[in-house]
């Protein structure tokens, strides 16, 4: 084995980074042992906002999930080659978020001691316990697809293999939006554009995840992305976050148009504090205006730029779930339409949330879940085209 | 008689006697436990019917029995659970202000029932919706599928349950319309608290109970009657 010093510092980076990954872990484990031990008091959850900060973590991870596998669908389904070389750290990094996301799922549940109920118990009628399905199928599908391509003898399986999970994702993620479709009386959820709105946003992020890992990697191995390969899948990518803006424009404004809604579109988009402000900010200017600008402006458009769009896009990301999520929570049921009502249990009352450590810190373990499975598979497997650092 | 005779009989006595104290607390105790034998029937749907003009402003009657009935601590924070709350209402265009006790409408077609994963939220035969202790997993996606704002879900360790009325830390709850009673032939606490007898409790599938009888000759509403969610819970003078 050759020990000349480069390899052996990037060797000592190497195992700090899982180290620090294997911190963020336990972090979040113990967030989740304490959830459990003092119950959800110790989060900044309530019988209004019932869904917080770990569910932005779960639900940003699960489209992105899907999405990341954009890359390995239009390579398999769609044929072109520069696509097909990076499908299986598409298909890893699909298997590492998913994980990450069930994780903080699971571990926010306030009985996650009867995980085994939901296998033995399924109800039907309910999108949760299809996503049981849906969740757990998509990592026996991807897995399938990853076995296809990195096993020669199973080579002209990939096809077949790349469609079947090509379905499943558009499924999953159909299966996520419909969680909130299904909200027959919250004025922020509850309507059937959700689960196509879910789908485009899984594109938009998804890009921007592999960019970064994509970047990454590269980086670790001194190798330059091909200029014309970076280009194709910057222009994609900014394609997708005018389509994920679209999509949210539309929801908006539909709302805006329906009297009934409108002043819940008053108080998501201009006064309801922290909401329009992570909206307009974090969302609008962070997660699309200077990412598509640094995408499409002719002098920017360079690994770097691309790399600092895909960080905005992220964060953008995490931006429009806290506010569709938590905001979507804040705003008051409309049990008595035409009423100003009051009460002891917060009706006709904006909801207060304010997420604890706990919280942040089990949705940051579930990030670090998706970090080390990634780290982890990249160094073991043949995950990167031409360039893999062999373990030994 | 002989002595022998006599020892045998008394030993016989005693042993039977012996045995019926031994046996009967059990016997008793396994019908507490069990309850009515009978099974629920869907010829019954429970229901209420409450008057709004009659619900005294400031009175909290049905909230502090309700509390009381099922060991609930009468916190008023938001992660206490309230299973019945008053709701002040002030229209907004005529000005016309009125309470009422808000609490499980006890839907025909339950959303809370429809969502949950495990089949922990059910609705008995008797249009009753409850929440199985057992197999909830505590997702509270109920919570947010509930038009009525009705579920509490339990966020901190519980003390000194009522035996009749299980609850849990981690798990969702909400009114059961004090099943424990009504299965007894008894009425809800609330129904039995309320001063001015505004929360009239029946079977609103017999055509001649009290209840039905009255929701057929005055005015009476669902909430969110829009949502086509057929409320076992019906409200007059809104």
């Amino acid at each position: 084995m050759t020990s000349h010093s480069p390899l052996r510092f990037k060797n000592r980076i190497y195992y700090s980074l899982v180290a620090a990954g294997g911190l963020v872990v336990l972090m979040g484990l113990y967030a989740a042992h304490m959830m459990e031990e003092h119950g959800h008091i110790i989060t900044g959850m309530n019988n209004q906002i019932v869904w917080g900060i770990p569910h932005v973590f779960a639900i940003f991870l699960i489209v992105t999930a899907s999405g990341v596998l954009n890359v390995s669908s239009i390579g398999s389904v769609f044929n072109k080659p520069d696509y097909k070389a990076r499908a299986p750290l598409a298909g890893l990094l699909s298997i590492a978020m998913l994980a990450g996301g069930l994780t903080v799922l699971m571990l926010d549940l306030g009985r996650p001691d009867r995980i085994i109920v939901a296998m033995t118990h399924f109800n039907p009628t309910s999108v949760f316990a299809w996503n049981i399905f849906l969740y757990s199928g998509m990592f026996a599908a991807v897995a399938l697809y990853l076995w296809t391509m990195m096993e020669k003898r199973m080579n002209p399986w990939s096809k077949p293999a790349g469609l079947l999970v090509f379905v499943w994702r558009f499924v999953l993620t159909t299966g996520t939006g419909v969680i909130f479709s299904f909200l027959v009386a919250r004025q922020a959820y509850g309507t059937a554009i959700l689960p196509p709105m879910f789908i485009v946003m899984s594109f938009a992020w998804g890009m921007a995840v592999f960019h970064v890992v994509q970047a990454a990697i590269y980086e670790w191995n001194g190798k330059l992305l091909d200029a014309y390969v970076q280009k194709r899948m910057k222009n994609l990518m900014g394609i997708f976050v005018i389509a994920t803006l679209y999509f949210v424009a539309a929801y908006h404004l539909t709302n805006l148009y329906f009297a009934r809604q409108a002043e819940f579109e008053r108080f998501i988009l201009f006064d309801g504090g922290v909401y329009p402000l992570v909206f307009w900010v974090g969302y609008f200017l962070f997660g699309n205006l200077i990412p598509l600008l640094l995408i499409y402006h002719p002098a920017l458009g360079k690994s770097k730029c691309i790399l600092f769009a895909s960080l905005l896009i992220i964060l953008g990301g995490f931006s429009l779930l806290y506010v569709f999520i938590i905001g979507g929570q804040a705003f008051p049921l409309s049990i008595f339409p035409g009423y100003e009502v009051s009460s002891s249990f917060g009706d006709g009352a904006i909801g207060l949330y304010r997420p604890s450590m706990p919280e942040i810190m089990l949705g940051m373990g579930a990030v670090g879940v998706s970090f080390l499975i990634t780290a982890i598979g990249i160094r073991m497997l043949d995950f990167v085209p031409h360039e893999i650092p062999k373990s030994r | 008689m002989s002595d022998t005779n006599v020892q045998r009989r008394q030993f016989l006595k005693t042993s039977v006697g012996a045995a019926a104290v031994a046996i009967a607390p059990g016997m008793l105790l396994f019908d507490m436990a069990h309850g009515k034998s009978d099974p629920v029937s869907s010829k019954v749907r429970w229901g209420m019917l409450i008057d709004t003009a009659n619900c005294a402003d400031g009175c909290n009657d049905c909230v502090t029995a309700c509390n009381k009935e099922n060991g609930l601590s009468g916190g008023l924070s938001p992660t206490d659970s309230q299973w019945m709350r008053k709701v002040e209402l002030k229209d907004m265009r005529s000005g016309r202000t009125l309470a009422l006790p808000m609490m499980c409408q006890h839907c025909e077609e339950p959303p809370c029932v429809d969502v949950c994963p495990t089949g922990a939220s059910f609705k008995r035969a008797d249009g009753i919706v409850l929440v199985d202790k057992h197999l909830c997993i505590g997702c509270r996606y109920c919570m947010m599928a509930c038009p009525y704002k009705a579920r509490s879900f339990v966020h901190e360790p519980l003390h000194d349950q009522k035996p009749d009325v299980p609850r849990g830390k981690g798990t969702v709850e909400s009114c059961t319309m004090c099943v424990h009673r009504v299965d007894k032939g008894q009425q809800p606490a609330c129904a039995e608290a309320c001063p001015n007898k505004s929360i009239m409790f029946g079977n609103l599938n017999d055509p001649e109970s009290e209840i039905s009888k009255k929701i057929r000759t005055v005015q009476s509403t669902q909430i969110r009657a829009d949502l086509g969610l057929n409320t076992g819970i019906r409200y007059q003078g809104i």
